[in-house]
């Protein structure tokens, strides 16, 4: 106890001194999220500074293993570095797929050489990596995915095309699920493996989403050849690393809506006044008031998860619950959002309107119950893999 | 503090079960009902309680209680919910014995305490007059006498009314109803005269009755607590005592869907097991999601202290009711026709968790008291 009091005050005194001004005030569009990578361009020198300084210290990443740039810190540690970012307002320091699904899985299944040659690089921020799973004809059923990689000795031949992939035209390096053997169980077929986004024949084509922007893409690989020090695991047991870092990936999507922000409650206030000491529309009032009690109870169902579980373990098919509900409730926040602002969330452009802000994360929010696998397939993995269910 | 049980709470746990599981069945509970009980509890088992200590789970160890705190409480609650226990457990243990110990004088806690941790003592709490949970609208007012009070008035859905040796009168001194100021509680012996009480056949077989109070006349020194000012009291153990009805839902909940996933598993239709259809197994998945969330907003309100207690309270047993609903109603359907027939035991888990939701404010009382506590 008295240790962790000790670690709050250095902490804070750290931050204190470490987090420049601008970082400790909220974010007012995605662009303010800082992603690192070779090609990044920050928007500021602080928030650059704010990300090496961060990662320098291992704290991007707070609990991972020291020896490979990680925190290094135990839960409780990390606990209270959380709260006090949070104390501060400090924005996160880094976004980053290599550390909400790459690491995880590289820390469980890499071997000694990749786990010192990727993750170091993942913590400071210095690789951006995007993932390559879906394929068109691979979605929901994922373990269908036909990119085929051909076995030339000491490297692979890739060839074939990914979808929906987030950033990939950002990206530094991929995690690519490829096919490794066309017979048996499709899932037995799978191999996991890591290689550079300019590799001789990656294209990368950018789709444009339902709310303007265009972060995912479509991947094409024309004789890639990936060496297979980058092969994760053993060949052919790719299906066991890519499950795991969906859970990963999983927990991270849960926590979109939880992160946030703003009372419901306020802004229909401010919008709708009060009559008799009650928000003015009643209907209204009632529904904010429902998404109140079930966020309060899911954010307490994090909490609780977390404190079950040891420090960087996967939680499993319960990763699955979270990321299910989590996902519900953010689309059902946005929408109240909507019934508060009426039209103003509507609109697309204008400085009146911050650029359409509420609009396009009102249809951003759409896709959470989709990335990272639907709604309906956590639903059946947690009737399959947590009820019991036949079939 | 980490939202887990502790060890201790465990051990409770473990031992709460199989005691509940070998006196208090739910089989237990039907041969209650079917065998002309008029208590609404068996005083056997009861006094098995008593000797595990239950009735004083709250009291400090000075009078004689176990003082093992709130969430051991909800521990047993959760528990009695899954196997439809009933006791007056919530009427003596929660709300009467917080009502001694936060409002109580030395000699009430003296008189009272010790005899509810022995659970020799049954109080029960008169506040409703309506049909609805409404502790501010209470009308019955106490008029002074020369030697003290004159009560009149009537309650309704008195919990434990028909067996307790003391009822908690809450009643106006000053002010109009709909105030919140000017409710004082009284300390009313059951045997007084002009107290007559009127039990009332819930579904769930449990006791709340109507007493009426007929100038029923009590001394000065009858006053629990500050005078004119008992809402802040009163509230106190109302919110001990819906903490304790959400753990019960939660079990309640628990119980009902996991015998439906057992059901869905072993029942066949088209030749395969009805738990193999899609649209019962999403159902069946969101079901255990809004169980597991109640799990943890209801550990969390049973945690709380001090100023966080009346949000965290309101949160519970709202999500808990939902909950409770849903988890309910699923499992009839899902039990088909067998569902609806008094001699499975599945439909006693509807019945009881109705009572509970409704009982000092169901859901949307409690959403209300949410939207209110955060100005809106
Ligand atoms: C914004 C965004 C970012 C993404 N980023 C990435 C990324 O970085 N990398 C990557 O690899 N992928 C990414 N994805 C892809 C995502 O993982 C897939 O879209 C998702 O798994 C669904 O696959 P699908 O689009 O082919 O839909 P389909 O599988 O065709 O599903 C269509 C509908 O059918 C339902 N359905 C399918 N199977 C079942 C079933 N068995 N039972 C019941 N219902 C079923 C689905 O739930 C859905 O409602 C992203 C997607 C989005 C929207």
């Amino acid at each position: 106890m008295q240790d962790l009091e000790q670690f709050r005050a250095d902490t804070r005194s750290w931050l204190e001194e470490n987090c420049p001004p601008t970082m400790r005030t909220p974010t007012k569009s995605d662009k303010d999220y800082c992603w690192g990578g070779r090609n990044y361009q920050f928007q500021s020198d602080e928030q650059r500074l704010w990300m090496e300084r961060m990662g320098a210290r291992g704290w991007t990443a707070p609990t991972w293993p020291k020896e490979y740039g990680g925190g290094g810190l135990t839960k409780e540690e990390a606990r209270v570095l959380k709260q006090e970012l949070k104390r501060i307002g400090a924005r996160q320091a880094l976004f980053s797929f290599g550390i909400s699904m790459l690491g995880p899985a590289l820390l469980k299944f890499g071997n000694e050489e990749q786990k010192k040659r990727h993750i170091p690089k993942i913590v400071k921020g210095e690789t951006r990596w995007c993932q390559g799973y879906s394929e068109p004809n691979a979605g929901s059923d994922l373990a269908g995915l036909g990119t085929r990689a051909e076995d030339k000795g000491d490297h692979y031949v890739v060839n074939g095309q990914k979808i929906w992939a987030s950033y990939a035209d950002e990206a530094d390096w991929i995690f690519c699920l490829v096919r490794t053997n066309t017979e048996g169980k499709k899932q037995a077929g799978i191999s996991f493996v890591l290689f550079d986004m300019v590799s001789e024949g990656v294209t990368t084509r950018p789709i444009r989403l339902i709310s303007g922007a265009s972060p995912f893409c479509e991947i094409f690989f024309d004789n890639v050849k990936v060496p297979k020090t980058d092969l994760v695991g053993q060949e052919n047991a790719g299906w066991t690393i890519a499950k795991y870092l969906l859970t990963h990936e999983r927990e991270m999507i849960s926590g979109f809506g939880a992160a946030s922000m703003r009372e419901l409650g306020d802004m229909a206030v401010e919008m709708l006044g009060l009559q008799d000491g009650k928000l003015a529309d009643g209907v209204l009032r009632g529904d904010i008031a429902r998404q109140d009690i079930d966020a309060a109870a899911f954010m307490f169902t994090l909490e609780r998860t977390r404190d079950e579980a040891k420090a960087g373990v996967s939680l499993g098919a319960v990763s699955s619950m979270l990321k299910y509900y989590g996902t519900e409730l953010n689309k059902r926040r946005h929408e109240l959002i909507l019934n508060i602002e009426g039209m103003n969330a509507l609109a697309w452009d204008g400085e009146a309107y911050n650029n359409g802000a509420l609009s396009r994360s009102w249809l951003r929010t759409k896709a959470n119950s989709i990335e990272g696998g639907t709604s309906e397939i956590q639903l059946n993995i947690v009737a399959k893999h947590i009820l019991g269910l036949p079939g | 503090m980490a939202l887990v049980y502790t060890e201790e709470e465990q051990l409770l746990r473990d031992s709460a079960k199989e005691f509940l599981e070998e006196r208090c069945s739910v089989s237990a509970f039907r041969a209650l009902r079917d065998t002309g009980n008029i208590d609404g509890f068996d005083r056997e088992v009861w006094s098995q309680m008593a000797e595990l200590g239950w009735p004083g789970i709250l009291v400090s160890e000075e009078h004689d209680g176990l003082e093992f705190g709130v969430v051991g409480a909800g521990v047993i609650f959760e528990e009695m919910g899954r196997t439809l226990a009933c006791s007056p457990l919530l009427s003596t243990a929660i709300t009467g014995a917080v009502l001694l110990m936060e409002g109580g004088n030395d000699a009430q806690k003296q008189t009272f305490l010790p005899a509810i941790a022995a659970g020799e003592k049954l109080t029960a709490l008169a506040v409703d007059e309506g049909p609805r949970h409404a502790p501010r609208a209470v009308a019955m007012r106490a008029e002074p006498t020369n030697s003290g009070y004159s009560l009149s008035g009537s309650k309704q859905f008195v919990i434990d009314g028909r067996v307790a040796d003391t009822l908690i009168v809450v009643a106006r001194t000053s002010g109009e109803p709909g105030d919140d100021a000017g409710l004082t509680l009284f300390l009313v012996d059951a045997d007084a005269e002009g107290v007559t009480v009127t039990p009332n056949q819930m579904i769930d077989f449990r006791s709340a009755d109507n007493v009426n109070f007929a100038n029923v006349q009590i001394t000065a020194d009858a006053v629990l607590g500050k005078f004119d000012q008992g809402a802040a009291l009163l509230e106190i153990a109302l919110n001990a005592a819906n903490r304790m009805l959400a753990a019960e839902l939660l079990g309640i909940a628990e119980e009902a869907f996991g015998r439906t996933v057992a059901y869905m598993k072993e029942r066949k239709q088209f030749g395969v097991p009805i738990g193999s259809f899609q649209a019962l197994q999403h159902r069946a998945a969101q079901v255990y999601t809004d169980i597991e969330l109640t799990r943890s907003v209801v550990l969390k309100a049973l945690q709380s202290e001090g100023p966080a207690v009346p949000m965290l309270t309101s949160l519970a047993k709202a999500k808990a009711c939902a909950t409770a609903q849903l988890a309910t109603n699923e499992s009839i359907q899902m039990h088909g026709g067998i569902g609806m027939t008094d001699e499975y035991e599945i439909g006693f888990f509807i019945k009881r968790a109705r009572v509970a939701q409704h009982t000092y404010g169901d859901y949307t009382y409690h959403a209300d008291r949410v939207a209110r506590m955060k100005g809106y």
